[in-house]
């Protein structure tokens, strides 16, 4: 099924969790964090919600910044 | 600990905060950070770029357990966006500390006061540490103070600008009127006097990014950053001599030879 995370379309099998998703992107888990259609999913439910199509992912992470800088 | 910067009971040996922005590797700011003598780091909240995996992590070059992270709503124009972010933030590291910025205006950077107070209350109802960054408006401060905030940090300048504090008078004032929270100075600084002549004007810390990363060397302006301000702070405490318009001999008027 088809899904937007960080506003690019993916592809992802049927009943995939968040927990699946994230490792399937190869990211670490305690270093980000995820929102989906714009409600944050806490780390300790990522294994009990699941994804659906069409859904809108977020997945963040800490970046190098000071102040008011966007890259 | 001696004299240390305490927020939201928190202790900090540093009375400088360091931005992480801006410098050319990661190797070049974990060694200004390392100079700069820093206990507190802010980071700015992202997406992970997916496209690009080679990028390293910023946790991945940065202990937790050595700096404390202060995640910040850099970027953020409403305070719909800075909760938001807020929110993603503590999911991260479980950490319920914020720098908040909710800016007004894409040039000066300068804060919109009004979405920074609405951040503030619900972003302290949802059990945030919150500091903000605002511009150096007395009743703004009290307002962020009964909104409940964990200190106040007025602008020395715009963000970025070096031109180090450019309402000394203000800050003098703020100073003087703010004592239920600290009190730190946070953007414009561009050199260690700037951060010293804070310091002596008597606020509790400075929080800087460019003038260190945009320095021609950024770790050797980390030291002398260090070095103002812990100057600045020594000298605010030592009670300075007051200014006189005319001279005040130092050596005895009596027993010259005539």
């Amino acid at each position: 099924m088809t899904i937007v995370v960080n506003g690019d379309q993916t592809q992802i099998a049927e009943g995939s969790g968040i927990s699946d998703l994230v490792k399937s992107l190869g990211l670490v888990t305690e270093r980000v964090a995820v929102e989906v259609n714009k409600r944050i999913v806490r780390r300790a439910d990522w294994s009990s919600t699941t994804i659906s199509e069409g859904d809108r992912v977020e997945i963040v992470h800490f970046v190098g910044g000071g102040e008011g800088d966007c890259d | 600990m001696a004299d240390s910067l305490i927020i939201a009971g928190r202790e900090f040996r540093s009375r400088l905060i360091l931005g992480s922005g801006k410098y050319a590797s990661f190797e070049l700011m974990v060694k200004a950070l390392e100079a700069s003598g820093t206990d507190m780091v802010t980071v700015a909240v992202r997406r992970v770029n997916l496209g690009d995996r080679t990028k390293e992590s910023f946790l991945d070059h940065i202990d937790p357990k050595k700096y404390h992270i202060l995640p910040n709503t850099a970027g953020c124009y409403t305070a719909a966006d800075a909760i938001r972010t807020a929110m993603l933030a503590r999911e991260v590291l479980d950490n319920n500390w914020i720098k908040l910025e909710v800016i007004g205006d894409e040039r000066t950077l300068f804060p919109d006061n009004q979405g920074l107070l609405e951040a503030t209350r619900e972003l302290v109802r949802e059990g945030f540490v919150v500091l903000p960054y605002f511009n150096d408006d007395l009743i703004v401060a009290r307002r962020l103070i009964e909104a409940g905030a964990a200190a106040v940090m007025p602008l020395a300048a715009p963000i970025g600008s070096g031109l180090g504090i450019q309402n000394l008078t203000n800050l003098r004032i703020l100073r003087e009127e703010i004592n239920e929270v600290p009190l730190i100075v946070d953007a414009g600084v561009g050199t260690a006097s700037d951060a010293a002549l804070a310091m002596e004007l008597g606020v509790d810390g400075v929080l800087m990014n460019t003038g260190i990363a945009g320095a021609d060397d950024p770790i050797a302006m980390a030291e002398a950053m260090n070095l103002g301000v812990r100057a600045g702070r020594l000298a605010y405490k030592a009670g300075r001599i007051p200014r006189k318009l005319y001279a005040s001999a130092s050596s005895p008027l009596t027993g010259a030879i005539e």
